[in-house]
């Protein structure tokens, strides 16, 4: 692996750039320069590991116990792409993609690292930007004091720090019981965990039990359930939830089964389940599907990951939510596919060597049904029901202002949303009130995500400054374009 | 808001300033993280309201940790590295033509 520090060690193009080391941008780009090409990774955090296996170079939390083993297994994942030939660019944000006209079927990509950006060439893409948590707006989510259950763990692996004071973790999904029981293990106090999973999912997931019952989640998860409910106090059927206080978070109020409760905190984890980032793949041009199981916006991909742009193909949870191990297994195969349409591969040999990997890739999603079902959040917390609730956190949009411009206005569609609103034309482009947007919009209309639509988004996908682009270096293109 | 766990791997220090009070961090921190550690419940101001925020998802994706770092502002403190003797302060609301043109 070759490091690269600054924009200027970058070369003019490579076979394949990967975006996001994670498990399976870490794979796909090993696999792909074992396979002989020349492969960038690009990620903008400081260290490998993506989401899962977060600073496991890096980390400094020293009792392994902790984060557990899962955690541990990402090592290897890094050393082996560590021992490959290709380059990676930490601290690089890769903010746009676009065919490259001057050479019809290649890319150009807009990357920034340390504060200046660059335009390079790739003749394959894959995209390897793994899943953010699923938007959880409720009243009082933007105070201080409120975070994602996601950030707290963020927090304990790379920063070996967690919240301070009484803190109470909220929402539903396997993740929320691994995450409360790692901050308990980290020394946290856990005032309570307010399980949001709808009673009424018991029964729709059952048809899923038997693939479950053979799936390497279920001992996992099983014992990270039962030790999280043993010994945290826990409360499940939680239907409601506010955040109060003045200028940072005070309580948290809840409803159960008909009755409220009040708890005292500093800090308020939510946590709602993951769904694919869909922003690059979105600007893009790649088409999307809503994923009734998954309940969210899921790119469209062939069995080698291959998008419907060719030359872009999307591995890992941002193709679809699949867990860290099988975020790895897509990313060998998506490498295998565009080695081959590099020509760097026969078909047949392609189909022969990721033969093995597709048979554990299957083992790996079996059980996964099962999940989404039991764990699809409840309606009034993918479309918040109270009207004051504010939805869009850049630009403070609430709930009843968005139900109001679909009913009034006969507003259809989260792009139209935006002219009237201005929701998802915030810094954060949407990630955070798209979903919410949608439920809105399809509630209010009585149709349903899949015919609302999602936004259409335009790179870049993260705000670049002028200086940036001014510092731009010339090509003769780029002259051409401005001077004519 | 956050503090350290019990076992943590001896590493260096840096300072810095948020908002011209002297601070210090473990090397390897985000700004973000840096700032959780320190107590700071707030880091800035929404254009819309002005109404304080704090980072929300530590992973690049709700921009609630915006800051300014070095005079630079609209930073995500959470992907930032810490570096010794940054100057950090909270982003106040929406910027005004008068400071642009400063
Ligand atoms: C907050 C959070 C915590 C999670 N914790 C766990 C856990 O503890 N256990 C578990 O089993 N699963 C966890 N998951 C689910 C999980 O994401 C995995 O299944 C796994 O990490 C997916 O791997 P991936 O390679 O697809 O993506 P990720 O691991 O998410 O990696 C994506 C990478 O892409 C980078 N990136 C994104 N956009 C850009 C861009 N524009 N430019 C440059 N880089 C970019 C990111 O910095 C990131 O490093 C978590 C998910 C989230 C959102
Ligand atoms: S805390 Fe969400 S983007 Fe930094």
């Amino acid at each position: 692996m070759t490091p690269i520090a600054s924009i200027e060690q970058l070369a003019e193009s490579y076979d394949l750039v990967v975006v996001g080391a994670g498990p399976a941008g870490l794979s796909a780009a090993a696999r792909a320069a074992e396979l002989g090409l020349s492969v960038l990774l690009a990620d903008e955090n400081p260290a490998p590991g993506g989401q899962i296996y977060r600073a496991v170079t890096t980390t400094p939390v020293r009792n392994r116990a902790i984060l557990g083993e899962d955690y541990w297994r990402g090592a290897d994942i890094v050393a082996r792409f560590e021992r490959s030939q290709a380059a990676y660019a930490p601290r690089c944000t890769v903010w746009s993609i676009g065919p490259d006209e001057a050479a019809p079927g290649s890319f150009e990509l807009g990357l920034s690292l340390d504060g200046k950006a660059r335009i390079i060439g790739a003749r394959q893409v894959i995209l390897a930007t793994g899943a953010q948590e699923r938007p959880f707006p409720i009243p009082g989510w933007t105070l201080p004091g409120v975070m994602t259950a996601g950030a707290a763990q963020i927090a304990l692996k790379s920063a070996g720090a967690i919240p301070s004071g009484r803190t109470v973790i909220a929402g539903c999904g396997p993740l929320l019981y691994l995450l409360a029981s790692q901050l308990a293990a980290a020394g946290c106090q856990i005032a309570a965990v307010l399980d949001t999973t709808p009673s009424g999912n018991w029964s729709k997931a059952l048809g899923a039990i038997p693939d479950f019952l053979r799936s390497p989640y279920l001992a996992k998860g099983l014992k990270l359930m039962l030790t999280a409910r043993r010994k945290l106090r826990f409360v499940s059927g939680v239907t409601s939830l506010t955040a109060t206080g003045s200028g940072k978070l005070a309580t948290v109020q809840f409803e159960q089964g008909g009755r409220t409760g009040t708890i005292a905190c500093d800090t308020l984890l939510l946590h709602q389940g993951v769904i694919p980032s869909v922003n690059f793949s979105n600007a893009a041009g790649c088409a999307h599907d809503f994923d009734v199981e998954q309940h969210a916006w899921v790119p469209r991909v062939d069995a080698w990951f291959a998008s419907t742009v060719p030359g872009i193909a999307i591995a890992g949870d941002g193709a679809g939510i699949g867990g860290a191990e099988s975020a790895a297994l897509r990313g060998e195969i998506a490498a295998f596919g565009a080695a081959s349409r590099l020509g760097k591969l026969s078909e047949a040999e392609r189909d022969r060597q990721a033969a093995p990997i597709r048979t554990e890739l299957d083992k790996k999603l079996r059980g996964r049904r099962f999940l989404d079902l039991l764990y699809k959040p409840a309606p009034q917390f993918l479309a918040p029901p109270r009207d004051e609730t504010i939805i869009c956190r850049c630009e403070e949009v609430t709930a009843g202002q968005v139900r109001d411009a679909a009913r009034r206005l006969g507003v259809t569609g989260p792009n139209q949303m935006k002219a009237f609103l201005r929701c998802g034309m915030g810094p954060c482009q949407g990630r955070l009130c798209g979903p919410t947007v949608v439920e809105l919009i399809a509630e209010t209309r009585g149709s349903t995500p899949a015919e609302t639509g999602y936004y259409r988004l335009r790179p870049p996908i993260k705000p670049v400054t002028l200086a940036e682009l001014a510092a731009l270096p010339q090509t003769e293109a780029s002259v051409k374009a401005v001077v004519r | 808001m956050f503090r350290p766990i019990a076992d943590l791997a001896a590493g260096g220090e840096l300072s810095f300033t948020f908002d011209g009070r002297p601070m210090r961090a473990r090397a390897g921190d985000t700004v973000a993280a840096a700032l959780l550690v320190n107590g700071i419940t707030a880091c800035r101001e929404t254009p819309v309201s002005d109404t304080p925020r704090a980072p929300y998802c530590l992973m690049g994706v709700c921009f609630d940790c915006l800051v300014v770092i070095d005079g630079i502002g609209n930073r995500q403190g959470c992907l930032v590295p810490l570096a010794e003797g940054m100057r950090i302060e909270t982003q106040h609301g929406r910027r005004h033509l008068a400071e642009v043109a400063e």
